[in-house]
């Protein structure tokens, strides 16, 4: 399949060669308290996921850096692997180093602005064809909102990152510093699956399998975008700009549908809301692609792009992790070259171009 | 011949149940001052939990066969109903209590329902609290055949495909019952998995969600493979979601499936051969043609079982029915399916 030149990927996860790689924006006191108490989370081992991973760090086999260090470690093997041989022209980064919901709020606070500026001076000086994410201690909402403000204006920055297991549902009011400040600067907010939240990864108590927490992330964003949608974020701030990232979307024209039904039923509840949970939704949020469901029949999978638009679906590749789709195999299906052009380059371009 | 596979008697107050319950828990409930088991899954008072002109001008509605029958059979021209009284007995804590609470209800679903009207089947309801309790409730209420199939909720303490579990289905295909999932939750979790929402509308939409995690389980942890003639009906979960999930399972299953050998048919499949969902809310899209398109992602037209959801608030009128289902789809949905789905119906009238 031909695609256009210089698509964008909206889903790339760097990472640490070590822990000293932040250190040139840390204080002693943290260099310190890391080194002997590590980061606290929301969850049980002090390194890792709850549920391990299919292969090290989630990561390609490939992956590897020929320099040593983790997948994603490294900006030369990442321009080889990644930009250069699958024609990135701007590739959005995620970093996903434990920092956003750490316990003690002024480590996060900490761990977040240097990870920023690890981002900007480390990989996107040297690599135009990167940017950043503003990372966020989204547990510390006032703090978040300082963050996003310190940033504004930068245009090394294209979005305000949290992950999506928050320990409240993200629409709660508790964070909606955090959208105001996105809002204000002009920054689209992404909300990347992943996270400890702290509750059981389903709302029906811990599964057994990485398997069950990989596909419950696609249940508990939706449950994160209802959230959004009735607590009257988009109604409060109708400019925010949403990106689900790695969430999955094939569900979403079913829970827009849902969504309409039951509001339809018991709209007395929520009068703040002028509009109907769909419309909210298809002005205000986008979606990126990566992890591509499969159908047994791929053509089911442009019914969705139809229902949800053309105009709301961005490509990620997810590099270095393991479920990585290849922008190449990615649309299996029929699709004409202005909707190609759209998913791998123009939505993209309006929700985080520079220019 | 139409089966009407999700019907909610209301149970008055927990008096109702007291000449089903043995002294012990009777006298304590009264001292106790134990008078409502109404779950927070269904205020009484919401406008989604009963129809305007279901709603009776006291109490709750239908909370006897007559009112029921008249309300939910005859206009409906269903010629057998379904059961599934919402009454939160898997909400308490104790497996005594819980136990003796879901035992009266099954008994007060016999004595004030199936004994009074032949047209009426119904759930066995189970705690969770102690799965011997469970089992041992299932194998006294399905001597009587109108029990047609064991109800669980969506939302549970650990999800449903666990092991401990696994008893309960057996039981099922002991008794050639069905197991059915219901909209709901045991609360002893959050109604998310990001905690508690503000709003019932958020709490409502929640078993969507629910349900896709206890699908996903049932699929990883290889319960259809171990039980493959049991059929499991999901009640008042929607269905136009479906098809997604699956495809997500279908990804990672491709990617994962070493840590769940034990599963050897495509999600999709799954689906076809032992999962069933009622009707009603018809999650669906205004647009026809869209509506056609989800019923074609389903890959069977088998797969939904015609229901009301009586008394709550789903749809207007005496047609649950999209208008693009056409009347042979129709009778699939209100006849062939539910006969397929529940083995207890094959001496139906």
């Amino acid at each position: 399949m031909s695609l256009p030149v210089g698509i964008y990927d909206c889903d790339i996860h760097p990472t640490l060669r070590s822990a000293a790689d932040l250190e040139p924006w840390l204080s002693q006191q943290w260099i310190e308290h890391a080194r002997d108490y590590g980061a606290l989370r929301q969850t049980q081992y002090t390194t890792g996921s709850p549920y391990h991973k299919s292969q090290p760090n989630a990561g390609r086999r490939d992956a590897y850096p020929p320099e040593g260090g983790a997948q994603g470690s490294s900006l030369p093997f990442l321009r080889e692997q990644l930009l250069d041989a699958h024609n990135i022209g701007c590739g959005i980064l995620n970093p996903l180093i434990a920092s956003q919901g750490v316990r003690n709020l002024d480590h996060s606070i900490a761990l977040c602005r240097a990870i920023n500026h690890w981002q900007a001076e480390r990989w996107v000086d040297p690599e135009p064809r990167l940017r950043a994410s503003i990372v966020v201690p989204y547990e510390d909402p006032i703090a978040s909102a300082a963050e996003i403000r310190h940033w504004a204006g930068d245009r090394r920055f294209a979005q305000v990152l949290l992950l999506s297991r928050t320990s409240f549902l993200p629409g709660n009011r508790r964070y909606w510093p955090i959208y105001e400040a996105a809002a204000e600067v002009g920054l689209p907010v992404g909300i990347h699956a992943f996270g400890n939240s702290g509750w059981p990864v389903s709302s029906a108590g811990w599964p057994s399998f990485y398997m069950e927490e990989m596909v419950g992330h696609a249940q508990t964003s939706q449950s994160g975008l209802v959230s959004l949608v009735i607590e009257g974020v988009f109604e409060r701030f109708p400019a925010l700009k949403l990106v689900l990232v790695e969430s999955g979307f094939t569900w979403a024209p079913s829970l827009m549908w849902r969504l309409d039904k039951h509001w339809k039923t018991l709209k007395s509840e929520v009068p703040h809301l002028k509009l109907s949970p769909s419309e909210y939704i298809r002005r205000n949020v986008w979606w990126t692609s990566q992890p591509m469901d499969e159908p047994e029949n791929r053509r089911y999978l442009a019914d969705i792009f139809n229902w949800l638009g053309w105009d709301r679906i961005m490509f990620s590749s997810d590099y270095p992790h393991w479920d990585f789709d290849d922008p190449a195999r990615v649309i299996m299906f029929p699709a004409t070259d202005a909707q190609k052009h759209a998913f791998f380059t123009g939505n993209a371009a309006q929700i985080y171009g520079r220019d | 011949m139409q089966i009407d596979c999700d019907i909610h008697p209301g149970v008055p107050d927990t008096a109702a149940l007291f000449p089903y319950m043995p002294a012990h828990w009777r006298d304590t409930s009264v001292m106790r001052g134990i008078d409502d088991l109404q779950s927070a899954n269904y205020p009484d008072t919401t406008p989604l939990t009963v129809r305007p002109d279901w709603r009776p001008a006291r109490g709750r509605p239908g909370t006897d066969a007559a009112t029921v029958a008249a309300q939910c059979l005859d206009p409906f021209g269903s010629d057998i109903g379904i059961l599934n009284p919402l009454f939160g007995v898997q909400t308490l804590y104790g497996d005594d209590l819980a136990a003796a609470y879901a035992s009266a209800l099954n008994g007060w679903t016999r004595g004030e329902f199936l004994d009074r009207d032949s047209r009426f089947r119904a759930s066995i309801i189970v705690s969770l609290e102690n799965i011997e309790m469970a089992v041992a409730e299932i194998d006294r209420c399905a001597v009587d055949p109108s029990f047609v199939q064991v109800m669980l909720l969506a939302g549970t303490s650990r999800p449903l495909g666990r092991r401990q579990y696994w008893p309960i289905y057996e039981a099922c295909v002991r008794h050639g019952l069905s197991l059915a999932i219901h909209a709901g939750q045991e609360f002893r979790n959050a109604p998310t998995a990001l905690g508690w929402p503000s709003y019932y509308l958020e709490d409502y939409t929640a078993n969507a969600q629910a349900f896709q995690y206890q699908l996903t389980s049932l699929f990883c942890e290889g319960v259809f493979e171990k039980f493959p003639t049991l059929t499991f009906i999901m009640l008042e979960s929607g269905w136009t979601w479906v098809p997604a999930l699956l495809w997500r399972i279908a990804k990672y299953w491709g990617g994962l499936r070493f840590e769940v050998p034990w599963t050897n048919r495509s999600p999709e499949e799954i689906v076809r051969d032992q999962l069933r969902f009622s009707l009603t809310p018809v999650d669906g899209p205004a647009d026809g043609d869209q509506l056609r398109r989800v019923l074609d992602h389903l890959g069977s037209d088998r797969v939904l079982l015609f229901s009301t959801d009586y008394p709550h608030n789903q749809f207007d009128g005496a047609d649950p029915f999209p208008d693009v289902f056409d009347p042979a789809l129709r009778q699939i949905i209100s006849s062939d399916a539910p006969l397929a789905a529940y083995p207890r119906l094959g001496g139906a009238p």
